[in-house]
């Protein structure tokens, strides 16, 4: 999983890597690793997930396991979450904090066995996490194992049927926490037995769809990533590539690292001050006394963005306000492919950033008009 | 089926198409592959002069913006409405229905183009 793809570019390469390849996908260098952009179309792949399902290769993400007689003690102190709130299978979406109060990452958090955590943390940021939370482990009886398992996710609403037709994916009492796939419920995870191994299923997702992200040992991810396609076809299942990943996850309004969130802001600018628990959380943490402390009233903040017509406002772009003067910047924007019209995210002034305020974004020096709105763009229809 | 080597190209991914004075522009296959699902096209007006190898539109797809060159002096008589209405066209025949504009040009300039074989080693020498 590790080994670098030619000797000048040393791209790290997941396990599926030759698969993706063979299906004539293009590739792009994310966060040092060779990943698969796209493999048919863009748009294609992000209406097949909307529609039927798509498969990802997310094994460039950091996974780490966390263990030891003073593993919660650490959690509690090294992230902004409550770990003693986290019961056995659940997953809870938190953040990693500077002492500033900046994010260093957002993460999930998986209470994978009675005696263990998993952190799924973004590839870009696996060093800067493995890093912090080394340091921030000093004192507490407790390891970190950073884990080369592969990452694969399944994202539609046929995801389940699908994943319930994959042959040698076998349901386990013993593994399975007391879940099924049908009854497993959002943001929780159990375990099956593929084969000699087990896998990690876990009901979370970064499409704004019902779907999986499944952690499987290195060696397994072929024949699982293969089981998987062949029991999906008639779904309608295809390999989607990170361009797809990117506006499922802008119409379903979840940010990005390094593009809403970053060391410059803190959670309640990007709209996620409620994921940090501080009324009910009793332990201290890394970041707590700079959120404790009154953030400045005119900090930018998150907005979503609407506009008419066909021309996007991309990452960068201004954002302008009814004089024409700047008030902010996009984040992440594209033409949304489900709904569309142009959809964005901006960090803008606060007194811009009223639901129906009317602005402007700068698409290459035209003035498109754009209204502020409330995340998330896109919601699937409740089951 | 359009026979390629008949066209003539740019280093800026255009083909062109010459009938009389007046020549069809369009991307290649390459430059589509390259750009990844077109979803808008901005093209000059009808009766707007063009300026070989200056910018004259942009054309767009889900992950970026490219510029489009004018491969010729000339001016613009006809721009392909069925692309502005359906960008994909570009992606699904580039050298066919997803033409941009014609151009009124010197019928000599257009001999100075790349021809298909000078095209095809240029894309070779970029994969």
């Amino acid at each position: 999983m590790t080994e670098p793809i030619d000797g000048a570019a040393a791209l790290r390469v997941t396990p599926l890597h030759e698969r993706h390849a063979a299906l004539g996908a293009s590739f792009t260098d994310f966060g040092g690793w060779s990943m698969p952009v796209r493999y048919t179309s863009d748009l294609a792949e992000h209406h097949a997930v909307r529609t039927a399902a798509g498969l990802f290769d997310i094994s460039h993400m950091a996974q780490f396991g966390v263990a030891g007689p003073d593993r919660e003690a650490f959690l509690a102190y090294a992230l902004a979450f409550d770990p003693a709130k986290l019961a056995l299978s659940k997953a809870k979406y938190t953040m990693i904090l500077a002492p500033t109060g900046g994010i260093i990452d957002d993460l999930i958090v998986t209470r994978n066995a009675e005696d263990q955590f998993l952190i799924v943390a973004n590839a870009g940021n696996r060093d800067a996490v493995r890093e912090a939370l080394n340091d921030r482990r000093e004192g507490f009886d407790a390891e970190l194992i950073e884990l080369d398992d592969a990452l694969i996710a399944v994202q539609g609403p046929r995801a389940q049927e699908i994943l319930e037709a994959t042959a040698g994916l076998v349901h386990d009492d013993a593994l399975a926490m007391g879940h099924t796939l049908d009854t497993l419920p959002y943001y929780t995870a159990m375990g099956m037995r593929f084969g000699d191994g087990a896998v990690l299923v876990s009901r979370t997702g970064y499409t704004g769809e019902d779907g999986f992200e499944l952690s499987v040992d290195a060696d397994d991810a072929g024949a699982l990533w293969d089981a998987v396609r062949t029991a999906g076809e008639p779904f309608g299942l295809v390999p989607a590539g990170l361009a797809a990943r990117d506006t499922l996850r802008l119409e379903a309004g979840m940010p990005l690292y390094g593009h809403e969130l970053s060391l410059d802001i803190v959670p309640a600018q990007a709209g996620l001050g409620r994921v940090v628990p501080l009324k009910t959380k009793e332990a201290d943490f890394v970041g707590r006394s700079a959120l404790a402390s009154v953030v400045a009233t005119d900090a930018p903040v998150l907005v979503a963005l609407v506009a008419e017509g066909r021309r996007a406002g991309r990452a960068g772009y201004a954002v302008l306000g009814a004089d024409g003067e700047r008030v902010g910047e996009i984040t992440s924007g594209a033409l949304s492919p489900t709904l569309g019209h142009p959809v964005a995210m901006a960090f803008v002034a606060p007194s811009a950033s009223e639901p129906g305020t009317e602005l402007f974004i700068d698409v290459r020096g035209n003035r498109i008009p754009a209204t502020v709105t409330t995340l998330p763009f896109y919601k699937r229809n409740a089951k | 089926m359009t026979d390629l080597n008949s066209l003539k190209y740019t280093a800026e991914h255009e083909w062109v198409a010459l009938e009389g004075d007046v020549a069809t522009v369009g991307i290649t296959d390459y430059a589509a592959d390259k750009l990844g699902d077109v979803v808008y096209v901005d093209l000059p007006g009808v009766g707007t002069s063009v300026t070989a190898n200056e910018v004259s539109g942009e054309i767009e797809s889900t992950k970026s913006v490219g510029e489009l060159y004018a491969p010729l002096d000339g001016e613009i008589v006809e721009i392909n409405d069925a692309v502005v209405s359906d960008p994909s066209l570009v992606n699904s025949d580039a050298f066919g229905e997803g033409w941009l504009v014609k151009i009124k040009v010197d019928p000599a300039a257009v001999e100075a183009l790349l021809d298909r074989a000078a095209y095809v080693a240029l894309t070779d020498d970029d994969a």
